[in-house]
């Protein structure tokens, strides 16, 4: 509707999933933008969502210090959340992560791209897990 | 006048006739819309549509715009009597599938065992159109559709024209497991299409007490009617898709409860719809 903003219902109603998951969930729409992660996601990532506010892809890209399991920084193009976004395809991968807390835990995470209909992409939903580290046994 | 809407049938579900529906009606969703021109459009094909049928002209094309396929809202088409007629130019709007086209889908309800005849052998000139992402025009009215909450592909639609708007979302659960009050208005199923309307004909189907029970089959309580207007800032709430178990009595209970919940932020009250009523915007 011209000069309305309106969020697809595809992540309207993603979002209202996250809302009652106990998994950690993490929603971005077409471009990237972070829309919404759910209150276990706030735990993982350090900071509330009512804090931390929608972000374009850049900010939270950058935001979260990510490696690869033998320490090394994890190129964008190799987060599994980049890759539900940027060439429309599930992903699944497991990393460090520092989050805004500056705590180092390890995720798995897998992320989808959501499509309302086969051309129509409107955005990206990553689930992610804390692993056990060597540290907790 | 710009537009004129006249309701035909806002049953839910199921027709419901009877004396215990005598004043609302029975027949499920369809309402007329008659454009500045004298063009004609029509929301939704429920069994309303077939009364509507007896008294059209074959004057022009006639359009109608479904808001999704369960059968309340085809199940008039078999006998919407312009489907019958060589001369009609018939123009069926819907919302898109991932898989099967419009015509596809409508078929169904076209073929045995379900009805006797097939699609095919309706003489009329029959076009399916998917509805587009961006906003277009039938008659000089600016459309726009927009999926809603609601199970399976469902679409809200708002139709302007000289500065009058109605949205008609009469199937739609507007938040689910979450609370209306606290989401931004671009996280509101159905807010942009029904923002700052005149009037707004919006799914009244359950009563509070009642929606408990109900959670995701995709209507709202009068609850949830009242606060999703008010939210949209319309002008005016038309209650509609009355239960099939919702007496006429019922409807006038749930009218007073949409009235006290009315906040008056406009102070044209919440009516109810019923069969035979006209709406017309300024």
């Amino acid at each position: 509707v011209e000069g309305r903003a309106q969020k697809h219902l595809a992540l309207i109603l993603a979002r209202e999933l996250a809302s009652q998951l106990a998994t950690a969930t993490f929603i971005a729409d077409a471009r990237g933008e972070l829309v919404f992660y759910n209150e276990p996601a706030e735990e993982i990532l350090g900071r509330t969502f009512a804090e931390a506010g929608a972000m374009p892809a850049e900010g939270w890209a950058s935001q979260f210090r990510l490696e690869a399991l033998d320490g090394e920084p994890l190129p964008m193009e190799q987060m599994p959340a980049a890759i539900a976004l940027m060439q429309q395809r599930p992903a699944h991968g497991k990393l460090w992560m520092t989050g805004l807390d500056g705590q180092r835990r390890l995720i798995s995470v897998t992320a989808a791209p959501l499509f309302a209909s086969p051309t129509d992409f409107v955005g990206m939903i990553a689930l992610f897990w804390q692993e056990p580290t060597p540290d907790d046994a | 006048v710009a537009l004129e809407a006249r309701i035909w049938g806002c049953r839910g579900s199921l027709p419901t006739p009877g004396e215990a529906t005598v004043r609302y009606g029975g027949n499920t969703p369809c309402v007329e819309v008659r454009t500045p021109t004298g063009g004609r459009l029509i929301l939704d094909a429920g069994t309303g549509i077939k009364q509507l049928g007896a008294r059209l002209e074959p004057d022009g094309p006639v359009h109608v715009l479904l808001t999704h396929l369960h059968l309340d809202h085809v199940e008039g088409l078999r006998f919407f009597a312009p489907f019958w007629r060589a001369d009609t130019e018939l123009h069926i709007w819907g919302p898109p599938s991932p898989l099967h086209s419009l015509e596809e889908r409508i078929a169904r309800a076209f073929s045995p065992p379900l009805f006797p005849l097939e699609l095919s052998d309706t003489p009329a000139r029959v076009t399916f159109h998917d509805v587009p992402h961006e906003t277009w025009e039938i008659d000089g009215v600016r459309i726009d559709a927009q999926p809603v909450s609601h199970p399976g592909p469902t679409l809200g639609y708002r139709l302007a024209v000289n500065g009058s708007s109605l949205a008609y979302i009469p199937d739609h659960e507007p938040v689910l497991g979450v609370e209306l009050a606290d989401l931004e208005p671009e996280w509101i199923s159905g807010h942009a299409i029904a923002a700052e309307v005149d009037v707004l004909v919006h799914d009244c189907q359950f009563s509070e007490s009642e929606y408990p029970s109900r959670v995701g089959w995709g209507h709202s309580s009068v609850a949830h009617a009242v606060q999703f207007a008010q939210r949209a800032e319309v002008d005016r709430l038309v209650l509609f898709h009355h239960d099939p178990d919702r007496s006429d009595t019922a409807v006038d209970s749930l009218v007073e409860r949409a009235c006290e919940l009315w906040d008056g932020t406009s102070p044209t009250t919440p009516v109810a719809a019923c069969e035979g009523l006209t709406l017309q915007l300024p």
